[in-house]
């Protein structure tokens, strides 16, 4: 992909201000991606991490400015809500049994549209800034949106974030024995429950995970623009699931890779950054992902199939 | 060899007693008073057709169901089971026909499900090494050859997967060990090795509950047969006193 670009675009691609530029969207998608893959391999979707982004950045602009509260502590009480919001998505799947498809689906038509009514009434608005004033806000900035200069260049921390939150999710999947319940529970999930794994508070856990990987991203967003948006963070969970599917993890479960994620994510803003750079129009970025999408189902497929039966 | 002592003096106790168990689901009676009692070294068969009961009887042995009254005494000890595991913890494992094994997984994962070897009590890190080799070591037991047990499960042969299972239930300590189906979907040479298998478990004292309906495999391997008709026990039968054309002859009717 970097080479296709590296031919094909602009001489900016190649730049340092270039990587830049793809590092950036890649590491937020990346983060969320983490979150997404693990959820997978357990055997479960979570759709509303969208509406959680949107949600979380209103809370935290909402708490700061009009509950007058330093912002670290709005962000940490927002971070509370939206692991209670993960953890009832997690319950009601374990507990009912329906797809988290489904489930989750509702949860993201709730939760967007609790943030965008209670944004209206409160302040009559649906965008919020003037952060940038508020108590605390220096701190926030130390950790969200702090940035890295190399070659004169600045590479936000959000890269840094994403690669730390992927060494320690691939370090949990494969070296640990909760990372051996989370591809059982994905992979057969009755058998994992004969062997004694407890299989719904592995679920219930990566539905809290994914919820604060979105309050993570959430976070970023609302430090960089210096305010909120209700609608920020639509389609993010499709663009998750995207990039965890072509890093080779499976729709149902039972298999994929943190590293494989992090590829795919790399994908993603290399592409979209790409297309931006070569001078296309930026729709052309969602149809390659679609298409690209479609042969990594494809392709999981057909090595599943192989992988499974010898 | 110093493996096998420590197994014999493991299996000395596999004593299991179901008395009078009823089992209903909703209006359907599904076990009505069925009594049965098993030691170790003898291998009990329990047959019947489907729909006798025998799958119930198997999941409240293992802890998957519990009984709607009767009692289960394990070692002349009263127990309730209401999760597998809870079973497994009182040396009771069972080996399901189609959900021995998960086929994505790889074998030692597969293997050490549930029981994995952590190196620290913090973080959790599985003894990778140590699962690898210990895996692969039991593994041989069973006459299974593996070279790369980080291949997945699902590359096993049926009878592969079938002493994998086994393999692994004694190895964390069975005293009884309870089989569904072991050979129905295995070939002549695969059945005949898991068989094998099973007599040489007999002789290390392990108390072995088999279901099937594969008469033949059944009367060859076992000591004791129950025989389930509808929910109801129909009789037990000590193999010295039942020859193989009377047993099925009484299964038949």
């Amino acid at each position: 992909m970097w080479f296709f670009f590296s031919i094909f675009g602009h001489e900016a691609f190649l730049s340092l201000s270039g990587a830049r530029s793809y590092l950036q969207v890649s590491s937020e998608i990346g983060i969320l991606a983490i979150g997404v893959t693990l959820l997978m391999i357990s055997g479960e979707f979570d759709l509303s991490i969208g509406s959680m982004i949107g949600f979380s950045g209103m809370t935290v602009t909402l708490l700061t400015l009009n509950a007058d509260i330093s912002m670290p502590l709005a962000a940490l009480i927002t971070l509370l809500i939206v692991l209670l919001l993960g953890f009832l998505n997690g319950v009601i799947v374990v507990r009912t049994g329906l797809p988290s498809f489904i489930i989750t689906l509702g949860s993201l038509f709730i939760i967007r549209g609790v943030t965008i009514a209670s944004s209206k009434i409160i302040t009559g608005r649906t965008q919020l800034g003037g952060l940038e004033t508020a108590n605390g806000y220096d701190i926030m900035t130390f950790i969200f949106n702090n940035s890295l200069q190399i070659g004169g260049v600045d590479f936000p921390v959000s890269i840094i974030w994403w690669i730390i939150l992927g060494i320690v999710a691939f370090l949990l999947l494969t070296k640990t024995q909760v990372g051996n319940w989370i591809f059982a529970t994905g992979a057969a999930k009755e058998t994992a429950e004969l062997m004694g794994v407890p299989t719904h508070k592995v679920k219930i856990s990566l539905f809290i995970l994914t919820a604060f990987c979105a309050w993570f991203i959430a976070m970023t967003q609302t430090i960089t623009y210096g305010g909120a948006d209700v609608l920020r963070g639509e389609q993010k969970e499709f663009i998750a699931i995207i990039a965890t599917v072509i890093g080779g993890t499976l729709l149902t479960g039972g298999y994929g890779s943190i590293f494989g994620t992090m590829i795919g994510a790399l994908i993603f803003g290399m592409v979209r950054q790409g297309i931006i750079f070569a001078g296309a129009d930026a729709d052309w970025f969602q149809v390659f992902m679609g298409i690209m999408l479609i042969i990594a189902v494809l392709i999981n497929g057909i090595f599943r199939k192989k992988y499974v039966t010898g | 060899m110093e493996y096998l002592e420590k197994n014999m003096s493991q299996v000395e106790n596999g004593q299991l007693q179901l008395t009078n168990i009823y089992k209903s689901f909703g209006s359907v009676r599904a076990l009505n008073d069925v009594s049965i009692s098993t030691g170790p070294g003898k291998i009990h068969c329990i047959l019947g057709d489907n729909g006798a009961g025998k799958s119930t009887l198997v999941n409240i042995i293992s802890g998957v169901l519990t009984a709607d009254s009767g009692e289960y005494l394990v070692n002349g000890k009263k127990v309730i089971f209401s999760t597998p595991k809870q079973a497994l913890n009182a040396g009771i494992s069972t080996v399901y026909q189609n959900l021995a094994i998960i086929p994505m997984l790889s074998i030692f994962r597969n293997f050490y499900l549930g029981n994995e070897p952590v190196k620290d009590n913090y973080f959790k890190f599985m003894d990778k090494d140590f699962a690898i080799s210990t895996t692969k070591q039991e593994l041989a037991k069973f006459g299974v050859t593996v070279n790369d047990v980080k291949r997945p499960a699902g590359t096993l042969s049926g009878g592969q997967r079938q002493c994998l299972a086994i393999a692994r239930a004694l190895y964390f300590g069975a005293k009884v060990l309870i089989l569904d189906e072991p050979t129905s979907a295995l070939g002549v040479k695969e059945s005949a090795n898991v068989l094998n298998q099973l007599s040489l478990l007999r002789e290390r004292g392990i108390n072995i509950v088999l279901v099937s309906h594969i008469i033949d495999h059944a009367y060859d391997l076992g000591d004791l047969f129950f025989i389930l008709k509808m929910g109801e026990l129909a009789g037990s039968y000590d193999k010295k006193d039942v020859s193989l054309k009377t047993l099925r002859s009484i299964l038949s009717k």
